[in-house]
């Protein structure tokens, strides 16, 4: 086998597929996808539920069925795998070692690296939820990888805890299947999913969430028998009086989402404490030269059209990097999150790349608006350069603001920008 | 007399709140949304519909189930139904995207197919 490529690609999900494509696409000759599961596709395999596809093609694809999608487009391409590989390490020079049984310890050298490990989901550690330690406490998309790919039930009363897309997508799916979900509980006081999802997965079913509610206690020996849920405040404090037991034979878990960067870490990404993913430009490059990082391992999205969309940018720089010898990167200008932002993707830009091309600013809200706001990049002098008009702003959806190659002189002149979600 | 009844749009991933105003069955005016809105509501008011996902056991595949979904969007009243039926199909692999693994579910006319290639097991 080949050792030296233009582009490896660790992971291949929509991220991964997208940005091996595009790279193929920006002229890289030998790419290569890294995936450490026995098929293409990532997390999409056991996302069987519609929704996919709305924003990229006007179609309402399942998850598999938009993998497919570009499975085929990036085998059609000549794009090379490695499946059942583990990627065991990378360095700044883009030197890659791998592990698979059939090759056994593998040294590849790349041009270009593109991260594209996705994330993972937070436990019951992380939320240190109290209470003994039976089985039938499951992450969410673990229960979804069981029921959807493996083919097994994980109980038959449920309790889910958080509001998050894959929780309520579970609600769903396991009513389908003949089980019981008796409560979805929100610790926040609004809902941490889309709207969307609330109506088709919970609403329909007749399914109940109480939000500013949490679980407490976790109850059972050997087998989960149920669950302590209580009311919070504010601060997430317990209210008395508010306890109610809930009996169910399994809890699933969709508390939050992390980019996966133990990788990252090892070749010296700086990652952003916010998002928990790499600082990165407007290509989606890290802080080091030639490492990229494309999808969810940059910061969590809402939905795969978009991770698919930075995969195509991510793909498109590390293919520019990759055929040229010496990295030309120009002024970069910082965007910071202003007014009602969490955070803001990319962390600086190139105003360059906006001569010829659209550059999409996405962000969070850091708190909801139920009202018409105006999103806005102002420059260190507070004049607007770039502005758009939304319906409202909710922490659970994804604010996207497209630079647009009118504001390409503007933006030459500013030294760094900031960007504020205010009421209209 | 006509009501206004308020109905959140599933259609894209926005989640528009439509205020939907209608005399019985017939609509007068829906607000708050787009075109595509426009008809959600009508449907939703008359005939609500959903897409469908789930899945069917598969013999000799790389995995024992093959994901599958409704072809159309599926009368809400009868999924329950729809999904009891889909526990008792089975198919062998090979299967193929878009391969129809229960015709003409329920009598709707509407076709449930596999939505990824299932290889058979090495």
């Amino acid at each position: 086998m080949k050792h030296n490529y233009d582009v490896i690609v660790i992971g291949s999900g929509p991220g991964g597929l997208a940005a091996a494509i595009s790279a193929k696409e920006n002229g890289a000759e030998d790419v290569l996808i890294i995936e450490r599961d026995v098929e293409l596709g990532g997390i999409l395999v056991q996302c069987i539920h519609n929704g996919f596809g709305l924003e990229l093609f006007d179609e309402d694809m399942p998850g598999p069925t938009y993998a497919q999608h570009f499975i085929e487009k990036a085998e059609g391409l000549g794009v090379e795998t490695l499946m059942d590989t583990m990627v065991l390490d990378i360095t700044p020079d883009r030197k890659v070692y791998a592990i698979n049984r059939y090759q056994g310890y593998i040294q590849l050298a790349a041009r270009s690296i593109v991260l594209a490990m996705g994330c993972r989901e937070r436990t019951r550690a992380q939320i240190m939820l109290p209470g003994s330690r039976p089985a039938g406490v499951y992450t969410a998309g673990t229960a979804q990888r069981f029921v959807n790919v493996e083919g097994h039930m994980p109980g038959e009363q449920f309790v889910i805890l958080g509001s998050g897309d894959i929780g309520m997508i579970m609600a769903r799916r396991l009513t389908i299947e003949g089980a019981q979900v008796a409560r979805v509980l929100e610790i926040m006081p609004y809902l941490t999913g889309l709207t969307r999802n609330y109506v088709q997965c919970l609403l329909d079913y007749g399914i109940t969430l109480q939000k500013q509610r949490t679980v407490n206690r976790i109850i059972g020996k050997d087998r989960l028998e149920a669950v302590e849920a209580v009311s919070v405040d504010e601060k997430w404090n317990p209210i008395a009086g508010t306890k109610e037991i809930i009996p169910c034979d399994t809890l699933l878990l969709s508390v939050g989402l992390i980019p996966e960067n133990e990788l990252s870490k090892k070749a010296g990404v700086l990652l952003d404490p916010v998002t928990n993913g790499p600082f990165v430009d407007d290509r989606f490059m890290t802080s080091v030269p030639g490492i990229f990082a494309a999808g969810n391992v940059v910061h969590v999205y809402d939905l795969v059209d978009w991770v698919t969309e930075a995969g195509y940018v991510t793909g498109k720089g590390a293919a520019e990097f990759a055929k040229s010898k010496k990295v030309k990167a120009g002024e970069q200008v910082p965007l910071k999150a202003g007014e009602n932002v969490h955070y803001i993707i990319p962390h600086k830009l190139d105003p360059g790349h906006l001569e010829e091309e659209i550059v999409r600013l996405q962000m969070r809200a850091l708190t909801p608006i139920e009202e018409r706001v105006r999103v806005t990049v102002e420059d260190e002098d507070g004049d607007v350069i770039a502005k758009a008009n939304e319906p409202y702003a909710r922490p659970g959806e994804i604010l996207t603001l497209a630079l647009k190659p009118k504001a390409h002189e503007d933006l030459c002149k500013a030294s760094s920008l900031t960007v504020h979600i205010r009421k209209r | 007399m006509a009501e206004v009844d308020e109905i959140i749009c599933v259609v894209c991933p926005k989640g528009c709140t439509l205020k939907v105003k209608h005399e019985g069955d017939e609509i007068i005016d829906v607000q708050g949304g787009c075109k595509r809105g426009e008809r959600y509501a009508a449907s939703e008011l008359l005939d609500p519909r959903r897409m469908v996902a789930s899945t069917v056991r598969v013999k000799d595949g790389l995995h024992p189930l093959v994901p599958v979904y409704t072809r159309k969007a599926f009368p809400k009243p009868l999924i329950p139904q729809l999904a009891k039926k889909l526990r008792e199909v089975e198919v062998t692999a090979p299967v193929k995207i878009n391969q129809v693994v229960l015709e003409d579910a329920l009598g709707t006319g509407i076709d449930i197919i596999a939505s990824r290639n299932m290889p058979q097991a090495e």
